[in-house]
């Protein structure tokens, strides 16, 4: 049985865990950039990680070089999980 | 004895570095996953006698060179011991040759358990590494890595890339608290060494071979919380026989 992924939870659930890493809380936004939020490439490779355990949704290091900011990655994830 | 949050996972197990770098693991409070391909009474002896002296080890079958091989052990091990948070990338083979008559099977054996089987062990434990913000994997080269030995093209070629990637790897993951090291043993006394020590005793300063025993303190000492700040490093273990 799946659900529907929504945009609101797959921002909500990236926002929570840019937070884990280190992001300023009240920096995350969906438009922020990784700069803006002092994300690193490593950091990246783990949201990598909780998109593809959580929602399936496989983002490789060819897609990461187009994701450039919170919204990109919201928007692909829920694409891919339609 | 310490008790550990998450275990190990020790890939050539059942004897030899492997054995014995599982018995001190596990003497340090790591739950032990040992990796065994064929020898499956040698692994099970080496869990008893960690179990007799108060540890816990768990015996996993597996062939390291298949692709599909580092998920099913992670899978294993994690479900049996929890997180793997140590990753002890010792599992080897020989195929010896001068390099005009050795062959494509005997260079793709060699690489592909030496080297492209650790890489994807390595890969698979930065997950749960990654995740629980600690890490500790050791990777086992050789001085033959380091230093040329005619006959051993296929692997010294694979145990100078296991320090190349400990290198990197090292430098990538180094601001999550996990560290990534080799050690390079010299003519060590197992099975695989039988036969060749004598012609090296000579050559070896200390005039001997080293044990098992000698290179698991090494592996036991670079997982351990003192050598946190270790990392990208190849800790040689031959009696100064490359000094």
């Amino acid at each position: 049985m799946s659900t529907a992924v929504t945009a609101e939870q797959v921002e909500a659930r990236v926002l929570a865990a840019l937070v884990t890493f280190g992001a300023d809380a009240d920096v995350v936004s969906r438009d922020a950039t990784w700069e803006q939020l002092e994300v690193d490439s490593l950091d990246l490779v783990e949201l990598a990680q909780v998109v593809e355990d959580e929602y399936n949704v496989e983002i490789t290091s060819q897609d990461m070089q187009h994701l450039l900011t919170v919204g990109h990655v919201v928007d692909m994830v829920v694409e891919r999980a339609a | 004895m310490v008790t550990r949050e998450g275990c190990a996972i020790v890939t050539g197990g059942s004897r030899g570095i492997g054995a014995a770098t599982a018995r001190a693991l596990a003497a340090d409070g790591w739950p032990v996953a040992i990796v065994y391909r064929a020898d499956a009474d040698a692994a099970q002896a080496t869990c008893d006698a960690i179990a007799a002296a108060g540890g816990r080890a768990w015996p996993i079958q597996s062939d390291v060179s298949d692709a599909t091989a580092a998920d099913a052990i992670f899978e294993a091990a994690e479900a049996e011991l929890g997180p793997a948070l140590v990753l002890v990338n010792n599992a080897g083979v020989r195929a010896d040759g001068l390099a005009p008559q050795l062959s494509d099977d005997d260079w793709a054996t060699v690489i592909d358990t030496n080297l492209t089987a650790a890489f994807r062990l390595t890969r698979r434990a930065l997950k749960p590494m990654l995740r629980a913000r600690f890490g500790r994997i050791v990777n086992v080269a050789s001085i033959v890595g380091l230093q040329a030995n005619p006959g051993q093209s296929n692997y010294a070629a694979a145990k100078a890339g296991l320090v190349g990637m400990t290198k990197t790897v090292a430098a990538e993951v180094a601001r999550r608290n996990i560290t990534v090291n080799a050690v390079a043993p010299g003519f060590i006394a197992t099975d695989m060494t039988e036969g060749l020590l004598e012609a090296m005793a000579e050559r070896i300063p200390v005039r001997r071979a080293g044990t098992p025993e000698e290179v698991a303190a090494c592996i036991r000492f670079l997982v351990s919380d003192e050598a946190s700040y270790v990392t990208g490093a190849t800790l040689v273990v031959d009696g100064g026989l490359t000094a």
